[in-house]
């Protein structure tokens, strides 16, 4: 029935993508921001040990007999060497002329005063280096000597510990892309949960249940619930209008039918002219088609009224069957049919006796009305598993290979009725009222083919 | 590539005697192998003879390899490939210091195999500079020089000797003249790095007049004739290696601590067969740190774990700390200082 919808997506699908989607933003945004983070910190490392090596160099810088001299400690360079095993170069200058070191590394873009640091990072003979600049002002002579002391290294081993930094940001970003993609699934998934039990709730219901729906729901679906339960009521007042007025005109109908009949019989008797009186009884065939039809209508309309508030009480099966057989069988003499009974002790159902009486005897009528004279109706109960059963089977030349289950719909009639009064809404009743006591209608051949067997299970108590 | 200044300044104070500007001086030259396809050439501070098994067990695995190779001192080694750029392969040198400026300032080649894996951490630096020995600095001593007196074991015990017994030991104690030897300089400064002992020693020694000398091999001979009874600072390796002299020289590795010289290797930027020289530096340093020990690999092999913390071997660290006592400044001034201490007189 869905099938045919129009579908606008998937809600699910939706959230999922959404969720996912945000996820992968903030993975990647996790991924960039710890990569910076550490670039940071990495760099924020080795920019200190440099600047310690700088500053032991500088330290060793003194005059001695009015001449500068440097003494570069070990220490100075090898603590570089202890962090990687990159290359080192450095240059101590005075005046812009140098006194020991690289004298082709580059100089500092950035002017330095006394006292201060400059970092920069360079490229030095076809290497990338970082490099800082340490400046500080001696006195030499009475004038003062701007001494700069720079310390590079190549960073090589700055790029293997940033690698490996991205590998393990790019790791942490996945595994949080995925941990975030089970729950945004399974935060999809039970969002869209209540919806689904809904529907489910909804489904199951039977054909006639026209309840309002009762269910806790969250409170995003209550307008939803509202217009589906107001809908329902509507839905339900229409159709109680449409049962009442179709009572209510059988009812008007079938009273001025019988003043009819009666009518036509008298003036039956009176008329003697042979072409007169069979279009009398032609009317009268008519009336009492119509007298019927109107009886099961208004049948009918009583059914689905007490089916609506079922009553539930104990009904013994057997002791209901034999009772009807026995008011039927005079009928049944008429066209000298063998109507009889076999009933085996049952354990009572629940439900409303009126309306199995009612299912019970509208198949009985069935049964006699299209059974040709001198044939036999077999009609019996009794109990299987789980179901207590009343069976009938006739000799009516049963229902052929026609769909069984189009025949209880209503107005549908066997291809034997013709010729017959009938109104087609007697396997309808009975199997509404079946139905309504959770059982099912079984139409079937009978086994000598002969006839129609056809039972009303119901379950046990 | 430019030679920088102060390469230039540091090969002039390092080259010894008669060092033409034009080209470096060869000690010796010899061609191994007969193969034509490829040629190794090597340049190397080590004596030929002492790795000439070495060489010729690589040759027999690589047929139609010939080998050039070329000693000189290591001063001359730096003239060679920092000014004079000759198209060397791969450079054998004893002076850490120099190889580990030749990889700093990028005269060198990475090399990576799982040869060099089995290198010890401080043996090998930035994949360019891999140990193949490790030799001791040594005292050499003359037990007949000795005879009622114990035998110094540590640097304690020989200072409390020459205090005890000056006049004995006076002008009969060796030296490297760290002035002329970058061995002798490079185990000088890593000695006054590691031990205040050193200044106390060579001040003691100052004072009785030490004989100073070029090389190792003059020293251990001198001992060898009883010239001197005590040499210090004389690399172990050569010292063992002169069987010819074991019964008259006795070599002591201090208790104190040892240094340990590492003889290294780098490829060349100019190398025209950096696989061949790959290949070749495998074969030496899988000699000298794989087992089972080969008999044509000449160094003695020290226990390279550090699991034995009283071991008092201690390898020189492969490092930018070496490029220290490289600066010309800090050179000058440690050479005043250690004249002022030897040279008393």
């Amino acid at each position: 029935m869905s099938d045919a919808l129009p579908t606008s997506g998937s809600l699910r699908r939706r959230l999922t993508l959404q969720l996912v989607g945000s996820a992968a933003i903030l993975a990647t945004l996790l991924f960039f921001v710890v990569l910076a983070f550490a670039r940071d910190v990495a760099q924020q490392t080795h920019d200190s040990i440099l600047l310690a090596s700088a500053t032991s160099i500088m330290d060793s810088v003194s005059v001695q007999a009015d001449e500068v001299t440097v003494d570069i400690p070990y220490a100075a360079l090898s603590m570089l060497g202890n962090v990687s095993d990159d290359r080192v170069f450095y240059r101590v200058a005075m005046r812009g002329q140098i006194l020991t070191g690289y004298d082709d590394l580059p100089n500092t873009s950035q002017s330095t005063r006394s006292g201060q640091s400059a970092f920069d990072t360079l490229s030095y003979k076809g290497n990338s280096i970082r490099m800082v600049t340490l400046s500080r002002r001696l006195s030499l002579n009475g004038a003062p000597a701007d001494i700069l002391t720079t310390v590079a290294q190549t960073r090589e081993g700055q790029a293997t510990q940033l690698a490996q930094l991205s590998r393990s940001a790019l790791q942490l970003g996945l595994g949080f892309f995925l941990v975030a993609t089970i729950l945004a699934i399974w935060a999809a998934q039970s969002s869209i949960r209540p919806l689904n039990q809904l529907t489910a709730a909804v489904s199951r219901r039977g054909p006639k249940d026209l309840r309002p729906v009762k269910r806790p729901v969250p409170s995003e679906m209550i307008p939803l619930v509202l217009s589906l339960n107001q809908f329902i009521a509507r839905l339900r007042v229409s159709l109680t209008r449409s049962e009442d007025f179709i009572a209510e005109a059988a009812h008007r109908v079938r009273t001025p039918l019988a003043t009819v009949r009666t009518q036509a019989e008298i003036t039956l008797r009176r008329v003697d002219k042979p072409e007169n009186r069979a279009s009398l009884r032609e009317m009268i065939r008519a009336i009492d088609e119509s007298s019927r039809a109107a009886g099961q209508l208004l049948d009918h309309a009583m059914v689905t009224f007490r089916i609506d508030s079922l009553e539930r009480k104990a009904i013994d099966l057997t002791e209901l069957a034999n009772d009807l057989v026995d008011r039927l069988q005079p009928i049944a003499e008429l066209k000298d049919i063998d109507l009889s009974f076999t009933g085996y002790a049952c354990p009572p159902i629940t439900g409303d006796a009126i309306l199995v009486q009612n299912a019970v005897r509208n198949i009985l009528d069935n049964a006699i009305k299209y059974s040709p004279n001198d044939t036999t109706i077999q009609v019996s109960t009794r109990q299987t598993l789980s179901t207590v059963l009343i069976h009938v089977e006739d000799e009516a030349g049963g229902f052929a290979d026609m769909d069984t289950d189009a025949l209880t719909h209503r107005f549908t009639r066997g291809e034997n009725a013709v010729g017959t009064v009938g109104s087609g809404l007697g396997l309808t009743i009975a199997r509404e009222v079946v139905e309504a006591h959770g059982g099912t209608l079984i139409i079937e051949t009978s086994k000598s083919g002969t006839g129609a067997c056809v039972s009303l299970c119901f379950p046990l108590a | 590539m430019r030679i920088s200044l102060l390469s230039i300044g540091l090969i002039a104070a390092l080259s010894t005697i008669g060092m033409s500007a034009r080209a470096f001086e060869v000690e010796e030259y010899h061609r191994f192998g007969n193969g034509e396809s490829r040629t190794l050439r090597i340049l190397s501070t080590t004596d030929t003879a002492l790795l000439t098994p070495m060489i010729e067990t690589f040759l027999q695995g690589n047929p139609g390899v010939a080998i050039e190779y070329t000693s000189a001192s290591s001063a001359e080694l730096m003239t060679a490939v920092m000014r004079e750029k000759h198209p060397f392969d791969l450079a054998l040198s004893s002076a850490m210091d120099l190889q580990i400026k030749l990889a700093n300032d990028g005269y060198t080649q990475v090399h990576h195999s799982n040869a060099v894996d089995l290198i010890p951490t401080w043996g090998n630096w930035r994949n360019h500079v891999f140990a193949f020995s490790q030799e001791p600095a040594s005292v050499v001593v003359s037990p007949s020089a000795f005879d009622d007196l114990e035998i110094p074991r540590s640097r304690q015990e020989l200072i409390s000797l020459l205090r005890k017994h000056p006049d004995r030991f006076r002008g009969r104690l060796g030296t490297y003249d760290v002035g002329v030897s970058g061995l002798g300089y490079l185990f000088a400064t890593q000695d006054a790095r590691t031990s205040e002992s050193y200044w106390r020693l060579m001040e003691i020694m100052g004072s009785l007049t030490p004989k100073l000398y070029c090389c190792s091999s003059d020293m251990i001979e001198a001992v060898a004739r009883g010239e001197i009874a005590v040499a210090y600072n004389v690399l172990g390796s050569y010292a063992r290696a002169r069987k010819d002299l074991a019964s008259r020289i006795e070599i002591i590795e201090p208790s104190d601590y040892t240094n340990m010289m590492l003889r290294t290797a780098v490829i060349l930027n100019t190398a025209q067969e950096p696989a061949l020289a790959g290949d070749f530096i495998d074969h030496l340093v899988d000699a000298a740190w794989n087992s089972p020990i080969v008999v044509e690999y000449p160094f003695h092999r020290y226990p390279t774990t550090g699991s034995a913390q009283n071991v008092p071997f201690r390898p020189i660290q492969l490092g930018p700390g070496l490029l220290v006592f490289l600066d010309n400044l800090k050179r000058k001034r440690f050479l005043t200082e250690w004249r002022s201490t030897v040279q008393q007189h």
